[in-house]
């Protein structure tokens, strides 16, 4: 167990970039990706703010490398965009037989985008019901694992908005245990009416960009989006150099309502204490939090009484990168661990965009403006979903 | 990596959750879609609460509560579960909702129950359970991968009790547009002569399927997990044979050392071929079983076949029902090797042995 894992590629494609580079230059630039919808077809199209990726399916095939993309949900889409950069990054070849390999993918709601079009024409057979075998969570991940040659291991998580923080932290395991030399983990999913009526039906949608830790924040923005991280062992990097470590990692259970965190943040709590204490790490070794800070009353409230708790007056610069993502849901984790370790990999924080007033109950606020030149060793990123599932992931310097 | 089956709750189309009874009294359908036989749900869940729970969840809850009843473990230090399709009857609800309303007036807690995770999230809030909790949704392997993070914590955490979990459920949508597109088989049938009618197509199941694990020795425990074994095959190759021969060697097993063999035969002619080289490979040897005429073909199916293995090894029955063919070399049954493959892409194998 005493094995280190190590992160040797990233790849992304969401509302700010369809890959690692553009990202980093919108984050650079603290250009945010929410604008109205363009390309999901909703009634909510002039009046909900998304992360939406400005990208036909189409588009999206081009990219992939697909010739019949309408075959396609956009969830495996843009997942067989963001792994297949991870991989290219890496420099690793997936069916190198020297080494076990498997992908780990999450996501909330697979193929749903096609089965909200096509649910109705079932009955009419082919195409319209090829969809019902792309419908499941796992379909995308299969796609990923044949198109690139992963074969040992194939597994999709899915733990609602940290499932993807489950799928790195369960690649890492893979790792830690001697089953797998080297693991492609992440998450996609594609904006959906389903998702949007879903969080908009539970009024927490906010009608103008997200605000997280915002004294007037009035909710989240959804966003869609794929992101992968390329895992591997010491032995298996082979002299090759890191991108950073995955230092540690903890998952537990809010268990205390299916939609709303406890008053007082214990499963965060639970989770950012027990990741420190998996990296043996202390409070103070964390120089940057990025946050889940959806910018829901709840979600902000609570994450910041759990930070508090654990950092007490010593608190981490911290910010939400959900003003310019959106909330990607299963793929939430996988898109703020790459910005992590871009945050690693230039010295560079990026703002919690938005915020204009400290909420009353807090004593920190979120970082407003890009820093640079601060000496980032350890950052901690926090997934917090639905059914209290709260992950924690911490990404070291080499 | 192994561990002891302390506890087991399984709700399925057959009399499973009583863990008085084993078999005797199996039900027959005469069509291509097997409900569960649910039990009386206010014996365990609060009507209060009873009231805004899908069916799924209901099973799920329910056969967790009745494998921690059995173990005499009130808490859990890891809820593990998997599910192939999730929550349908809610997913499928929300989606109606979106299209018969234009996106309008919908019901939030459809949204909020569908998710995958509702189920093992909801043990955690009925029980306060602030552990290590996780759900594998990747089809046909969900319980195989929810099983491997099980033996990798008790591995991690050799003092934990870990609650392992496999739900699927079949809505009446899903089976008409399954059943449209050939995967059931149509016309009059039983469960029970599944292997006798030739025509492709297998039948629908559903169930929520228990078990707490741990590393402590019991008298109480059922066997224990010894191996565990998943191979993705795309390219469809002819693999069953020499992965069990694989599986074998890496427990330092010979073929001689299995007593009896769990297959999923599901009546598809497609893919029991798949099983064929298998059965020659254990016939004379071993003791063949199968289970998907009792609780029909879905992704969770193999965590039936496990209780069932944890079943025969406590009480050393083999239930005639389920059996392929007469024992070889009577004797105690303790080692069991559990088989199962989804259209020949996935291929899985579990070890249960007596204790």
């Amino acid at each position: 167990m005493a094995e280190r894992v190590f992160v040797t590629g990233i790849g992304i494609i969401c509302a700010i970039g369809k890959n690692t580079g553009e990202t980093f230059a919108s984050l650079r630039a603290t250009r945010s990706g929410i604008s109205h919808l363009s390309i999901l077809d909703s009634i909510h199209r002039d009046t909900l703010p998304v992360g939406e990726i400005k990208l036909t399916n189409k588009e999206l095939g081009a990219l992939a490398g697909i010739s019949d993309p309408d075959m396609f949900p956009r969830t495996a889409l843009l997942g067989l965009i963001a792994a297949g950069e991870a991989v290219k990054n890496a420099g690793i070849d997936p069916k190198d037989n020297n080494f076990r390999t498997g992908v780990i993918s999450a996501s909330t709601v697979g193929g749903m985008d096609k089965t909200e079009i096509n649910y109705r024409n079932y009955h009419l057979g082919a195409p319209y019901n090829n969809f019902v075998l792309t419908h499941d969570c796992g379909d995308s991940t299969e796609k990923i694992a044949v198109r690139l040659g992963f074969r040992d291991m194939v597994s999709t998580i899915s733990t609602a908005c940290s499932s993807s923080a489950n799928s790195i932290m369960f690649g890492a395991r893979l790792i830690r245990h001697g089953l797998l030399d080297r693991v492609l983990a992440g998450g996609t999913d594609a904006m959906s009416k389903f998702t949007l009526n879903g969080f908009h039906t539970l009024m927490i949608l906010d009608k103008q960009p997200c605000r997280p830790f915002d004294k007037n924040r009035m909710g989240l923005n959804l966003g869609e989006g794929a992101a992968f991280l390329v895992l591997e062992s010491e032995k298996a990097l082979d002299g090759r150099i890191p991108l950073c470590e995955l230092s540690g990692y903890a998952n537990a259970n809010d268990a205390y309502h299916q939609t709303a965190s406890s008053p007082d943040g214990f499963g965060p709590y639970l989770s950012m204490s027990q990741a420190l204490d998996s990296g043996r790490l202390k409070p103070a070794d964390i120089q940057y939090i990025n946050a889940h800070g959806t910018g829901t009353d709840n979600n902000d409230l609570t994450e910041g009484i759990a930070i508090e708790r654990i950092f007490g007056q010593h608190i981490p610069l911290v910010s939400s990168t959900k003003p310019f993502t959106g909330h990607t849901l299963g793929a939430a984790a996988a898109v703020e661990a790459v910005i992590s370790i871009l945050s690693i990999k230039n010295q560079m924080v990026f703002p919690n965009l938005n915020f204009h007033e400290k909420m009353d109950e807090l004593h920190f606020e979120p970082l407003k403006e890009m820093i640079t030149g601060k000496n980032l060793r350890h950052v901690l990123s926090n997934s917090f979903g639905f059914g209290g599932n709260d992950s924690t992931l911490i990404f070291s310097a080499c | 990596m192994e561990a002891f089956i302390r506890g087991i709750g399984n709700i399925s189309p057959q009399p499973t959750f009583d863990n008085s009874a084993f078999l005797e009294d199996v039900r027959e359908y005469n069509t291509a879609r097997l409900q569960s036989i649910e039990p009386d749900y206010k014996n365990y869940i609060k009507p209060i609460q009873l009231r805004r729970m899908s069916r799924l969840l209901k099973m799920g809850v329910t056969a967790a509560g009745m494998c921690l009843h059995d173990a005499e473990v009130e808490q859990p230090d890891a809820i593990i579960t998997g599910t192939g399709l999730g929550m349908m009857e809610e997913t499928e609800k929300f989606l109606n909702g979106i299209l018969d309303n234009g996106e309008k007036l919908l019901n939030p807690t459809a949204f909020i129950q569908s998710t995958h995770n509702t189920v093992g999230a909801h043990i955690a809030v009925m029980l306060g359970c602030n552990k290590y909790n996780l759900t594998y949704v990747h089809g046909p392997v969900s319980l195989e991968n929810a099983l491997l993070d099980s033996l990798m914590c008790l591995s991690e955490r050799p003092s934990d009790k870990v609650l392992l979990g496999g739900i699927e459920e079949m809505t009446e949508a899903h089976f008409i547009i399954t059943d449209s597109m050939g995967f059931w088989k149509k016309g009059p049938i039983s469960n029970l002569d599944l292997l006798k009618n030739k025509t492709p197509g297998t039948i629908a199941g559903e169930g929520a399927s228990f078990f707490l694990l741990s590393r402590e020795e019991s008298p109480q425990n059922y066997g224990q997990i010894r191996g565990l074994s998943t191979r993705f095959n795309p390219e469809n190759q002819t693999i069953a044979v020499n992965h069990i021969e694989d599986f074998l060697a890496a427990h330092k097993l010979n073929i001689a050392d299995i007593d009896l063999v769990i297959l999923g035969l599901n009546g598809d002619p497609a893919s029991d071929a798949i099983y064929e080289p298998v059965t020659g490979y254990f016939e004379g040897k071993s003791t063949m079983t199968w289970y998907k005429h009792l609780c029909g073909e879905h992704y969770l199916a193999s965590s039936f076949a496990l209780w069932l293995g944890a079943r025969i090894l406590k009480n050393q029955k083999i239930p005639g029902i389920i059996r392929l063919n007469e024992t070889p070399k009577p004797g105690k049954i303790r080692n069991i090797m559990i088989y199962n493959h989804y259209k020949n892409i996935y291929h899985s194998l579990i070890l249960v042995s007596s204790c």
